[in-house]
Order: structure tokens, then sequence, then C-alpha cells
């Protein structure tokens, strides 16, 4: 039996209906079309599917799409400008080669956007923590540390 | 090399997409097709007896369900061998869907098609399969001395035997050689399974187009060109008929090399069969149980020194566990057996595999490729010698390394191309002396023994390794230069996460004097490019990039013919800078390549205003000649191979200073330390990033990951709660320093960087564990709790103690 | 990896959901935060008929500091009591064990109390319950009742909670004064289940010598294991304390076993190790208290 939820995704409002078992990665990525949001384990353990629910990461997929019905969903494809110029984050990541095959970045990219938005000046202790739940298999960290630093002082740079 | 482009440091082309999230990877695509899943066995070896599927027939949007009585012919037949070798006597692979035995936990029973994954997976739930439980056969060694057998018809389970020997100078055997020698040692050494795990598992999506009796396979590999045959010969397809592409894939670490997978060719016959597209997506579980391993071997080491700590002669016996299939044949195995002997020259070597079935995931390459477990080896060999002597043990390695004048060094093995094992350049003594001073190796005994006045053990390990990369048969590149002055390049092998697009436009751009942003790189599409090996062995930038290269130099030759033409000039006087040819010291006279491109294609019609330049009745046409003179072509492309003579041997040394609590026996990497020689760099931001990743995996393996099987052949950690890959907390800053000592086989001088940085860390963790803790380190990985038991072990306390 | 189907509920009010869960009886399960129970649902281990979410009742995201302790509601997040400075000046060793909890995400999702009823004896969450002496309060129709922690944890991820009814809070004692505690744990990577850890609660009296020591340990039992150890500490100021014989009565009371990341012994070591540290951590924080 399906649900209908409305979700607010990337600023805009999508309605769609899905069985109460719908994992919420699943609905974005193939109820609503976005893809950008990846699925790497579906125990918790990656962070690929991680989003930002009503600003704050999440695991999409140990989220029911029912569960946050009327809430506000924030994914990789929602973090550029309008525009579509590139958040701080994401031109800090391709400055510092702080990715490689770029199936964990959105996770990496959601992760961190609220990390720096919640502390816009991390110690490296605290950039570690901060990404610590999320694994990458390609670049062994070090570039995404790097870029996590450089996105703060490019974000100090602009404000 | 006129422009600056190649070994810079530039950005990678790929990144714009995969941070927007408009990467496609194999689950991105295909939004309306049909969802297929697998009922796998629960059990490592069973008999099956019966599957009743009725239960599941009434499950909502179930459209099919398929059996091994269901294939056809061909699929019904066992999957390839893909690497045939006269050692591997026994060489057996799986069938697409099990037929009677299932031989490890995770072989595929049934494939069910459904409207979604969610229904699929309920259906699955309900399919009962009777299996009759046989013994399982687990662990290399119990495998090898079990009556039970793994394969009926594989007497001893052995699948391959296989034994390399190289006499010392003087012409005696190994044995000899040692048993002469003034210092003699023997030791075992144990490694554990591991996985290349990448994050994005494998995946497969088939359209076929009815009307046109076509196939489009999209798959998450690492040769799409080697599937694409695959499923053709599988499904009885004219080659012609089937394109494979690998869109972006989600790290590979060598399991996707593996083809075809039994859903590579089960996916698209469903797909003709039912005349719809059909996607699988692995799933995490599935990928631990179904996909493939590496690591696990059992290696007996004898060795025999001189006074210095010169080896002699150095004998290894390998128990090489294959699991229950050799798709991929004994590569693995033959190339632990030749790069065991990384940088030294070993005065008589002998080396013996055994390469052993057993009820478990079946072993093909991970990164590295066997090399691990072959530096594990031998420097474990160099420390235990360095340990017996008193010696410093750099300075041991240092007495037996090849020297700088010594090049080309014949090791007088047949390498994993069964090519001989030739080493074609390298510097060690500098890298050793590079390493050194980066680490701060001749220090350490005071900041040693620093810690230990504050109770803290801290100790320094190394490890060194060669590494065969760029191995052959050949790859190919094709490069075309279109009338809007664009570069297209092309190449048949894949792109998993490497940033080829980006260093192959490096290559490009550079050998044909054209602005980077002009040119765009295609890999792994065999409507593209047909012809290709695969990525694995560290092979992508020497084997396309010099391909690559050739293929420019094709076009830059023809391009300079045409405008030379054009312009009244030798071709001898011309140059390419920013897209333009233009005379050598006559500014102004110069003509862009988009013209050049316009005019290498004589017309009948024209499309717009460029086109009309070439069209007949324009310009002075040549009437001796046809407009297409014999041996040439229309159009501004080439396309040229790399075929090298043999592998090129890039190398390095690592180091590492560990900190072991006294306490806990948690340890802790302080600081790790890398020399990396790949000859010519094309673009050192990647390759740090290379050396990077590779260092966490061999971290990984060294201190935290292994595949648990229990007698029953279960995996007892088949998820990331628990199969303990690291994060970013786990990981130590790498500092790296680069040698460049180009390889005399390519025109580029490059060599292979993809798998080095895994290569040594077993081997360099160990030795700092060592030095730390004063116990011997004979087995890989290690963990805390296996350290608390060593250390009681070695106190011969039988009681634990705060 | 895709959840089985079930009956979804979301009520709307608690009243609702007690009446739904009263409903469905044995056949239904709760879902708060979900980052234990869904990654069960994806790998079919668990296949509920029914699933009642509370994410809708934002009544039972509260967290109070009432006098004798605090009140975490049942939708209070990890990350919102961690985060909490009121919670944190009145009950430090939350904050001091919620920073162990799995990962920053986990914590902006997972519940205390869903901690609590999912009851794992690698959690820390538990262990806090029971070194602090706290209890979990359990509502159905018309009943509501408190279960102090002794009583709480029957098993390995079972807890007094029956079906029907509902977790809807748990309190967590303010500490006496004079008294501190601490939280220390060994696991392999970064935020994965402790291979042991020790929670540890030291008083002290007026002449600032040890009235009470106690420790709640993880992953040597099918439950936190509680040890007082007031006795083995000897009644001495905390530098002259018998820590060494503390961390042997605490050892002698745990009954680890082996799994394929440490061994029994190892396990039992480490308890050792951890219960020293965690005691005197804690006699240090009694002292600055």
């Amino acid at each position: 039996m399906n649900i209908a939820i409305t979700l607010t995704v990337n600023g805009v409002v999508r309605q769609v209906e899905v069985p109460g078992r719908r994992l919420l990665s699943d609905c974005l990525r193939h109820d609503l079309g976005l893809t950008g949001t990846h699925v790497g384990c579906e125990h918790g353990v990656c962070g690929c599917c991680t989003v930002l629910l009503d600003g704050e990461p999440v695991r999409s997929c140990l989220t029911f799409a029912v569960t946050v019905d009327g809430h506000d969903i924030t994914t990789v494809e929602g973090l550029a400008a309008p525009g579509g110029a590139m958040s701080p984050v994401q031109r800090a990541f391709a400055e510092c080669h702080g990715l490689q095959c770029g199936f964990c970045t959105p996770g990496f990219l959601c992760t961190v956007t609220a990390l720096l938005r919640d502390n816009p000046a991390p110690s490296e202790e605290e950039v570690l923590e901060g990404i610590s739940g999320n694994l990458c298999r390609c670049t062994g960290y070090q570039n995404i540390v790097k870029s996590v630093h450089r996105a703060a002082e490019i974000m100090a740079e602009e404000s | 090399m006129t422009t600056k482009l190649f070994g810079e440091p530039v950005r990678r082309r790929e990144d714009p997409r995969l941070l927007t999230g408009q990467g496609r990877y194999l689950d991105d695509l295909g939004g309306d097709a049909l969802a297929a899943a697998f009922v796998r066995s629960p059990h490592a070896h069973a008999r099956i007896r019966d599957i009743d599927v009725s239960a599941a027939i009434d499950v909502d949007g179930l459209v099919a369900i398929y059996t091994w009585e269901d294939l056809p012919a061909l699929l019904a037949q066992p999957l390839p061998l893909l690497i045939p070798h006269p050692a591997l006597t026994h060489g057996r692979t799986a069938h697409p869907l099990a037929r009677d035995v299932v031989r490890h936990v995770g072989e595929p029973v049934v494939m069910v098609v459904a409207r979604d994954r969610y229904l699929a997976e309920d259906a699955c739930a309900l399919i009962r399969v009777d299996y009759e439980i046989l013994k399982p056969v687990v662990g290399v060694e119990e495998a090898a001395q079990s009556a039970q057998l793994v394969h009926d018809d594989v007497p001893g389970n052995v699948g391959a035997h296989l034994v390399q020997e190289v006499p010392s100078a003087a012409g005696l055997g190994a044995r000899e050689a040692i048993d002469a020698a003034p210092h003699t040692l023997a030791f075992r050494l144990d490694i554990e399974r591991s996985a290349s795990m990448p994050l994005e598992g494998r995946g497969v999506y088939a359209r076929w187009d009815a009307d046109d009796r076509s196939l489009r396979v999209y798959t998450s590999t690492q040769t799409s060109t080697s599937v694409r045959m695959a499923i053709a010969a599988k499904l009885g397809l004219p080659l012609p008929k089937v394109e494979v592409i690998a869109p972006d894939v989600g790290g590979g670490f060598g399991v996707k090399i593996v083809h075809p997978w039994p859903e590579e060719v089960l996916v698209p016959w469903a797909a003709i069969l039912l005349g719809r597209e059909i996607k699988w997506a692995e799933d995490r579980r599935e990928h631990f149980v179904s996909s493939a391993h590496e690591r696990a071997q059992v290696q007996s080491v004898r060795v025999g020194f001189d006074d210095d700590g010169r080896v002699l002669g150095l004998e290894v016996n390998i128990l090489h566990d294959h699991g229950a299939y050799t798709p991929y044949g004994i590569i693995v195995p033959i190339i632990t057996s030749t790069q065991l002997l990384g940088p030294y020259k070993i005065g008589a070597y002998r080396v013996e595999f055994s390469s052993i079935y057993t009820n478990t995931v079946q072993v093909t390459p991970y990164r590295g490729a066997g090399r691990p477990q072959a530096v594990f080896c031998m420097e474990r060999t160099m420390d235990h010698i360095a340990a017996h002597l008193g010696a410093d043990r750099t300075a041991v390695r240092e007495v037996n390394f090849i020297r700088p004048d010594e090049f080309p060094y014949d090791q007088g093995l047949i390498f994993q191309d069964g090519r001989p094992l030739i080493y074609d350049s390298g510097d060690y003594p500098e890298s050793l002396r590079m390493l050194k001073e980066l680490i701060g190796w001749d220090s350490f005994p005071e900041a040693k023994a620093r810690a230990a006045a504050e109770g803290r053990r801290i100790g320094i390990g190394i490890g060194c390794y060669v590494e065969g990369t760029g191995v052959g048969p050949y790859e190919g590149g094709h490069v075309q230069i279109t009338s809007d002055g664009r570069v297209h390049v092309s190449t048949g092998l894949t792109s998993q996460g490497q940033g080829h697009e980006t260093v192959f436009a490096q290559i490009a751009a550079a050998e044909l004097g054209v602005p980077l942003e002009r040119v765009s790189v295609v890999t792994g599409d065999t409507r593209r490019f047909g012809y290709a090996v695969g990525t694995f062995a560290s092979r992508a930038a020497v084997m396309s990039g010099n391909a690559i290269a050739l293929a420019c130099r094709k076009v830059k030759e023809k391009a300079l013919r045409i405008a030379a033409d054009a312009l009244e000039a030798a071709p001898g006087d011309l140059e390419i800078v920013d897209g333009e040819v233009r005379v050598l010291g006559a500014p102004g006279a110069s003509i862009p390549l988009a013209t050049v491109a316009v005019l290498s294609n004589p017309l009948r019609y024209a499309f717009d205003e460029e086109a009309a330049r070439a069209t007949q009745f324009a310009g002075t046409p040549a009437f001796d000649r046809p407009p297409v003179e014999e041996g040439q072509e229309p159009g501004l492309e080439g396309r040229d191979y790399y075929s090298p003579l043999r592998s090129t041997f890039a190398s390095g040394m690592h180091a590492a200073i560990v900190e072991t609590d006294p306490l806990t026996a948690e340890i802790r990497i302080l600081r790790y330390a890398v020399v990396h020689d790949c000859g010519n760099l094309i673009n050192p931001m990647i390759v740090e990033g290379q050396i990077h990743g590779g260092v966490a995996q061999g971290v990984g393996g060294a201190l935290y990951e292994r595949m648990v099987y229990d007698e029953h052949g279960q995996l007892l950690n088949a998820s990331f709660m628990d199969f303990l890959m690291p994060y970013a907390t786990e990981i130590p800053l790498v500092e790296t320093a680069h040698l460049q000592t180009p390889s005399p086989l390519n025109p580029l001088g490059i060599k292979g960087a993809g798998e080095a940085g895994v290569i040594p860390v077993s081997a360099v963790i160990a030795s700092a564990i060592e030095d730390a803790e004063g116990i011997g380190i004979d087995r890989m990985p290690i963990s805390p709790s296996e350290l608390f038991d060593l250390r009681r072990a070695a106190t011969g306390r039988s009681t634990s103690e705060t | 990896m895709k959840p089985p189907p079930f009956d979804y509920h979301a009520p709307r009010s608690v009243g609702e959901a007690l009446e739904t869960l009263a409903d469905v009886g044995e056949h239904g399960k709760v879902l708060a935060g979900g980052q234990s129970l869904i990654p069960m649902l994806n790998m079919r281990l668990a296949a509920p008929g029914h699933l009642v979410d509370i994410n809708r009742l934002t009544e039972l995201a509260t967290l109070d500091v009432e006098p004798g302790g605090v009140r975490v509601g049942a939708l209070a997040r990890h990350a919102q009591v961690e985060r909490s400075e009121e919670v944190a000046a009145a009950q430090p060793l939350l904050r001091q064990a919620l920073r162990l909890v799995a990962h920053p995400v986990i914590r902006n999702r997972g519940t205390v109390v869903g901690s609590l009823v999912h009851a794992d004896p690698a959690a820390e969450l538990p262990a806090v319950l029971a070194v602090l002496g706290g209890s979990v309060r359990l509502a159905r129709p018309g009943t509501v009742r408190d279960v102090p922690a002794a009583g709480f944890f029957t098993g390995i991820l079972e807890s007094a909670a029956e079906p029907g009814e509902l977790a809807v809070s748990a309190f967590f004692p303010l500490l006496p004064p004079r008294s501190g505690t601490a939280f220390r744990e060994v696991a392999r990577r970064h935020g994965d289940y402790a291979l042991a850890g020790v929670a540890a609660l030291v008083g002290l009296d007026d002449d600032l010598r040890i009235t009470t020591a106690r420790v709640a340990c993880v992953s040597v039992g099918p439950a936190p294991v509680l040890v007082d150890v007031t006795e083995a500490c000897g009644h001495r100021p905390p530098a002259s304390a018998d820590w060494a014989s503390a961390a042997r009565a605490v050892q002698e009371r745990t009954a680890p076993e082996a799994d394929i990341h440490a061994t029994a012994d190892y396990r039992r070591h480490l308890t050792g190790v951890l219960a020293q540290q965690a005691l005197r951590d804690a006699a240090r924080e009694a002292l600055d208290a």
C-alpha cells in the first residue's frame, strides 16, 4: 500500500507515493531521479548515502521516506548555488584532489557542508571526527582532510 | 613534449560532474529497468536436490524466475577460464547459476526478475532450495591435507603446482646454496584474506533493441571490450551487434577485472528473452560473498646468507588459497613467486607454489595482486637476516640491492605476462637514501630511547618493492580532430577513478599542441574503441598513455602534411601551438587545426561555411591526383597501438613509525613515509593520490581487514560493521618523495603507479611493530588482541593481568 | 538489501501510538531513530508485521533537567543530548559516553532511549544507565511503569520492554556532590562498538575519601556488568586507593566471550585496564567537583 508524501528536496516541493518500506535513498534516487546520492552498504556504515535532513546530515539508507514526510532534504545536487556555481566545499575538493572514483564523494560533501556551517574553522581533530563516519576506498582521506580545511579557507575568504 | 602540460598537477576534468551529483554510475542508469536479484547458496558445500519456486510465483511484480535448467546450451556451460596456464592442470570455473553442487556461500542458484529490487528480494525469500549439505573444506592447509574434495575430480584440492628455479652464478641450486651458506634461517609466514571492496559494488544493465537486434550492456567493469566478447560468445550474438560500456565506475581495485561474472551474461540473456531492460546492482552483502577475495597465503621460507647479510640462496614454498574456482587462472601466485625478489640480487632462488581449492569465495587479483604477500615474504626475510646478524635493517637491504649500473637486470624468471622478468631501470640505493632522510632513520634510536624513558613503545619499520607494471599485450588509442577544432581521444580500457580523462588529455594536448580544454577523452566504451585489454596491473597510463601519444603523433604528422600544402611550406618547418599550425619563423603564416580538419576530408556537400572550403568546386583542384590519395584516408584522425616488449618495473620504499600501547596493545601509526619511483610523472597530484589511497588500503590490510571464515565455510564478517575498512581516523598522513627514473621501454618514459602504495605496507608495519615490541611478527594482519596474545606468549605468562 | 514489507503506522500523538502498539502486540516494532533497527530490516534479520513510527511525536523530543536527574524523551536524538550544555552540566557522563557512540551522522538520528531499548551489550548508553542507577519509563494505554536499570537489561538485545509497550523516556540521576564519572573504551576503529568499555562513578566524602566506586562494563556479558568496587578501593583518598585491586574485582565479575575481533582473555584484560583508567579519571573529576 503506497503512502503519499511531500518532500522539499533541494528547495523544490516534490510529491511522491511510496510504500512504507521505501528507503529515503531509493526514493531520492529512483522515485525522484536524484541519483547523486549513492548507496554503498545499506547498513549505515559507509556514509555514501548521507544527505541533509532539515540541514543535518543523516544516512538516507537508514531512513524511511515516509518518516520524513513534510521535511526538507538537501542532496549533492542541491549544494551548488542556484546558478550552478559550485559551493566552496565542492571547489575545495576539486582543488585538493579530494576525490578519485567519486562514489563516496556526495556523502562527504553533505557531511562537510554541515560541519563547516556549524564550525567554520575546525581543528584537525574536529575535521577527522566530523568525517569519521564516511568511508572512502580511493583517497586515503589525506586530500579529503585537506579539502575540508581548504573549504573553510575559501568560505572565510568569501564571507 | 613542447607544452608544459605533461608533468603538471592539472586539476581533474572528471571532478565537476562527480562533485555535483552528475556522475553516472551503473545504478544511476536505467531508471525504468526491471530489477534482478539472486537466491544464493547459504551453504559452503552442498548438493542441490530440488528448487521449489511455487511460493514466489504470487509475489506482486514478479516477472521471471530462472534456474540452471532454464539456461540455453552455451550459458549452461561453466564460465570461461580466462587465463589458462600449463601449470593450472585442474582449473575449474562456476556455472552462471549453480548446476548441481554449490561450492561457496554466495554462489548464485536462482535468478529472479521483478518490477523493482524490493519485490525481487521478496520473491527470493520465498524460493525454497533443498540442499544436501556436504562437508566443506576451509583453510588452505586443511584443504591441502584433506581427503574431502572441493571438486570431485581435483585430487588433493590442488588446482595448480608450479616450480621456478634460478641457480646461482656458480651454478648452485637454491637448496645447495642455502646448505652451503654461513648462516641459514627457516620460518613460516601467514597472510590472511582481504578484498578489493570498492564502495560501488558490481552491476549490469542490459538493453535489447529488438528492431535492430542489437544489445547494449552497461557494466561496472575494468574491461568492457572483453566483457563484450564474452557476452557475444556466450549469447551467440554477432560481435558487431553487442556494445559494452563502462559508465562511471565507483572503484575497482582488481575485483572488476574478472569477467564475465555470472550476472554479466545472465542479465543480458534475460533482457533479450523478456524483451525488457533489466538491471542488477549488487548490494554489499552480495559483494562480500559472491565476488572475489585475495591475499591468503601460507609461506615457508629457507634462506642462506653470508656475514654481510648477502642472500646466497632463498627457497620459498607457498600454499595459495584459491577459493572455490579459478576463473582468473593462477596470476596471483605467479606474481607472488616472481615479484618476491624485489630490488635484490638473490644468489639462487627456488619458489614453489600449490594453488589449493577451498569452499570459500574465489580468489582473483586485488590491488597489488600477489605482491603484498611477496614483499611481506622478502622483507620479513631481510629483517630476520638483520636480526640474526645484529645488523641495521637498511644495511642488509643495501648489500643485496641491484646497483644502478646493472640495468637491464634479468631475474631469470618468467613474469605474469609470460615474458622474461627483466627490470628496465631503477635506482634503489638512491631511493633508500631518500627514504632514510625522509623518515629520519638514523636518528630514530634516540627517539626510541626517549619514548622508552616515558614508558612509551615506538618502533620503526621499512619495506622495499619492485612492481612490474604496464603489462601487455597492448592497448590502443584513437584521436580525431574534428572541423570545430575539438580533439576526441578514445581508448578501450576503462577508468575507476584514476583520472584517465585528465592524464590522457594532458598527453594528447601536449603531443598535439592544443589547449587542454579542447580535448575530450572517452574510455571503456566499445562503441568508440573495440580493441583493449583492460585496467589492471598499473598499466593504464603506460599502455593507453603511450598508445594515445603514438596516435597523436600520427595525427600530427598528417595535420602537418595537409597544412604544409595549404601554407606552401615544408612539414618540417611547421609547429603546432595553441591549436594552430604555424610556419616556424614566419609570424602570421598559420592555419587552425580546425581548418586542417576541414581540408582533410574532401566533401561533395557543404553543411556550413567551413565545410564549403573542402567541397569539389572550391580552391584549386589537382587534376592529376585523386581527392583521397592512395594510402590515405579522409579525416584528421589516427589510431595506434602500444605493445611493449615486456613490462616496465616501478619501485618504491616505505617506512613507518608505530606506537604500541603497553597496556591496551593498541597499535597506532605515528608517521608513514614513501619514496616512489614510477618514471616520468604525467600528473604528480594524481600519482600522489594513488599512493595515499594505496597506503590506506595497505594499512587496512595490515591492521584491520580480514575475511573470517568459520569451519563451516560461513563468512562471519560480511558487513562493513565487521570487515573493518579504515576511516579517516585510522589512516596516517603519508609523506611522499618522488624519484624519477624514466623507463627506456616506452616513448613517454613512464611506469605504472596505481597499485604501488598498497604493496609493502604489511611488511613495513610488521617490521615496525617487531621493532617496537621485540617480538617476531610473522602473520598479518595483526589486531590488538593478537598483539596481546603475542606478548603473553613471549613472556610466558598464562593469566591476564592489568 | 531491502527491508521486507510491513504495515506502517504514523501516530500523531503518544496516545494514538500506545493504542496502535497495543493493537499490534508482538507483531509491532517501534521506529525511533532507526539506526539499529533499519540495518536489521535491510538485512532481513527482522521482519515485524507492523512498524509504529514515533518520529512525528515531537512531544517526546524532550530533554528535561529535573531536580533529581535528566529525563530524556524517546525522540531526543543523541546529538541533541550530546550538545546540551545544561545536560552536560547536570550529568556529564552522558556527553562523555555519547561522544563514543558511533559517528556524528549516526548520532544526528539515533535516539538515547532507542539505544537503551535495543539493549546491545556492546553499546555505551546501557552502561551509563546502569552505573548511574537510572530507569526507563514504559507506557501502555492507561499504565506507566518505571523500570530501574538493574532490571531493564535482560539479555543480549533484550530489555524489559514488553510487546505493546512504548519506552517514553529514560531517567539519568544526577551525581551526588563530590562525585565524578568517566567513560573509557577501546574500539577497533573510531566509532565502532567497543571491544571493552567501562563507565565509572566515584563519590567522595567530606574528607575526600572514597565512599562510592562502581563501574558498568560493556562487551563483557549479555548486559552491562555493574560492579561495586567501593570495598576494593578501600575507604581511602583517591591518591592512595587500591585501583589495581578494584580492577581485579571488576575482571572477576566479567564473563566475556571471544569473537572475531578479540579473545575473551583480551577483553577481560582490557576491562581491567579501562576500569583502572576510568576509576582514576572519575576520582579526579570528583576531587575537582
